[in-house]
């Protein structure tokens, strides 16, 4: 059976957020008299997180994700609630605790902007006490899997934005740590660096079982990496559980595009009882129910002379856009 | 903690913040010049008030000049570890970056007081240094062990409360995001330890001693250096630095727990 790697326990978590008016006299008032209030981020959510699991958190901008992950890589107190990774409490932020996480932020960087990277990674090597032979082990081989090469002599500041977040994966993985933190690691990169990036995390995955927890704002990192899904809404948990049942539960119909010979036969079958999506000359679009695709295929095979046909399933994005907003799931 | 990682660790810090600092010639050169610029106009102003008195609060010119020695020292130690590095905990609070810092198996006081090193500051501790040893030929002064001893570790005591100082304000970030200001208040307040306590009236004498201790940093050594200070002088000093350093280190460890991170 496997283990649980990450366990946590009705936690919540506050934050005292000041507030301030428009205008000259609301800068004046903010100034000299400041108007905080106590906002709970995340409201007692409970969840396990198994040793080798791919997770991915799912929410709205301020719905709480990254509230989530910093408190499991122990940056944050935790207002109420407990929270285990790996055997350890993280917000005491024991050395061999530290030694087995790592937290990597799309957004911010940890390599020296002026040096180029293998200077950064030997002084994350030698923080970690990973000795010299072992540091240029480990720089081969994740620099094989990244495909970089050049770039990590090469001063940061003249990398594009891929070759510096491949470089800061390098940094953040020097230690080969079992826990990843991922906070929307593709921000901001083009669609082949992001591609490449999911194949590494899911090699990574792969050859050392490492669990990983994931935010990301592009929907095909979730897709293509997660198994499992846990969606925040409000600083609450709206649905935990396998991708694949959400978005059956939540997109039961398929896109069924019709390429007729003539433009006779589209009107035929826009006629026949088929709820029509959109007609274009020849073309026509039909929504049919999932059960239903079979019959509905051999339907229109059967009475119609059509040309080509593609089944589609709806955009994915807004699939997921129907989940930020919405505040529970019962599947 | 162990002391051979940190060793190593901080061998990486001076090799990474050299070679960082090297990528710009311009900068360093530029700093060079300011640091004997900023030297020659402290001797030069110090002469005009010397000018027409011969002595400032029982202190001559060449007595003075300690004070500017050990200011100019000082002041080399803030412009080569405590400026680039205490200002960054401004920058790594409000930008977040802090996170990657207290996620490293490494203490975190050590990393962020340490990480950087600005090259040009040493040249002023050079500098420093070779306007006290002039100053030992001008005031025919006796070198022997126990003189140097107690000045080393007067000086060592200086440096600690002056880090300490420094440290208190930075880590005054955590809550007030941008306290930038308050470490310029400090500098200039810096400034005033190159003039001889005694040179001012009673009530500033006790605040600069008291509030603000910059009257322990450069005049006790100053004093110690000369050999008319107290024994009773130096022991209250040395508490002064090790209460300093020692609370500086429980408030950092306490504002931490106020950390609340940049959001993404």
């Amino acid at each position: 059976m496997v283990k649980n790697i990450i366990d946590v326990r009705n936690l919540s978590k506050s934050f005292d957020i000041s507030s301030k008016e428009p205008g000259l006299k609301g800068t004046i008032k903010h100034f000299f008299q400041r108007q905080t209030k106590s906002i709970e981020v995340i409201k007692n959510i409970s969840f396990e997180i198994k040793e080798g699991e791919i997770v991915g958190f799912l929410g709205a901008n301020g719905a709480g994700k990254t509230t989530i992950l910093k408190m499991l890589c122990g940056l944050i107190y935790p207002s109420k609630g407990s929270i285990l990774v790996g055997g350890h409490m993280p917000f005491r932020r024991k050395e061999n605790f530290l030694k087995k996480i790592t937290l990597i932020m799309g957004q911010k960087q940890q390599l020296i902007w002026d040096l180029p990277p293998i200077e950064s990674l030997y002084l994350n090597a030698s923080i970690y006490e990973i000795d010299k032979f072992e540091t240029k082990k480990r720089i081969q081989k994740l620099s094989e899997m990244l495909e970089i090469d050049d770039e990590l002599f090469i001063p940061v500041r003249k990398l594009s934005l891929g070759q510096r977040m491949k470089s800061e994966l390098l940094a953040a993985l020097i230690h080969e740590p079992n826990i990843l933190f991922l906070d929307e690691p593709t921000l901001g990169l083009d669609v082949n660096a992001q591609r490449n990036l999911r194949k590494f995390l899911r090699k990574y995955n792969e050859e050392t079982n490492a669990t990983i927890c994931l935010t990301s704002h592009y929907m095909k990192d979730i897709t293509s990496l997660c198994k499992r899904v846990i969606c925040v809404h409000d600083g609450s948990i709206s649905y935990d559980g396998k991708l694949d049942q959400l978005l059956k539960k939540l997109s039961p119909v398929k896109h069924i595009l019709v390429v007729c010979r003539s433009e006779k036969d589209a009107t035929k079958l826009e006629n026949s009882g088929f709820t029509i999506k959109n007609k274009t000359n020849n073309e026509i679009t039909i929504i049919v129910e999932n059960n239903s695709t079979t019959s509905s295929l051999k339907k229109i095979l059967n009475n119609f002379d059509i040309e080509d046909l593609y089944i589609n399933e709806p955009p994915i994005d807004e699939i997921i856009g129907r989940i930020l907003i919405k505040k529970n799931y019962d599947i | 903690m162990s002391l051979k990682k940190h060793i190593k660790v901080y061998k990486k810090f001076l090799h990474t913040s050299l070679a960082s600092e090297l990528e710009y010639k311009t900068n360093i050169l530029i700093d060079l010049i300011t640091a004997i610029l900023s030297l020659l106009g402290s001797i030069f102003l110090l002469s005009i008030f010397f000018q027409n008195n011969g002595s400032i609060g029982d202190w001559e010119f060449g007595e003075a000049l300690i004070i500017q020695g050990i200011y100019t020292i000082l002041n080399g130690i803030t412009n080569t570890w405590f400026n680039p590095n205490l200002s960054e905990i401004v920058k790594h609070i409000r930008e977040g970056t802090l996170d990657f810092v207290l996620l490293k198996p490494i203490d975190s006081q050590f990393y962020i007081s340490l990480k950087k090193i600005t090259p040009s500051g040493i040249l002023e501790i050079i500098l420093g240094f070779c306007l006290l040893i002039y100053c030992i030929k001008i005031n025919q002064i006796n070198l022997n062990l126990s003189f140097l001893t107690l000045f080393l570790i007067t000086i060592a005591c200086s440096i600690c409360i002056l880090y300490s100082l420094w440290f208190f304000i930075s880590t005054t970030t955590i809550w007030f995001v941008k306290t930038w200001n308050a470490t310029e208040v400090l500098r200039s307040f810096l400034y005033i330890g190159r003039f001889p306590l005694n040179s001012f009236s009673f009530s500033l004498r006790i605040f600069f001693s008291v509030f603000i201790p910059i009257a322990f940093i450069t005049t006790i050594p100053s004093e110690v250096f000369l050999g008319f200070s107290q024994l009773w002088k130096i022991l209250l000093e040395v508490i002064v630095a090790m209460v300093f350093l020692f609370s500086s280190r429980k408030f950092w460890l306490f504002a931490l727990k106020f950390y609340s991170s940049a959001s993404s």
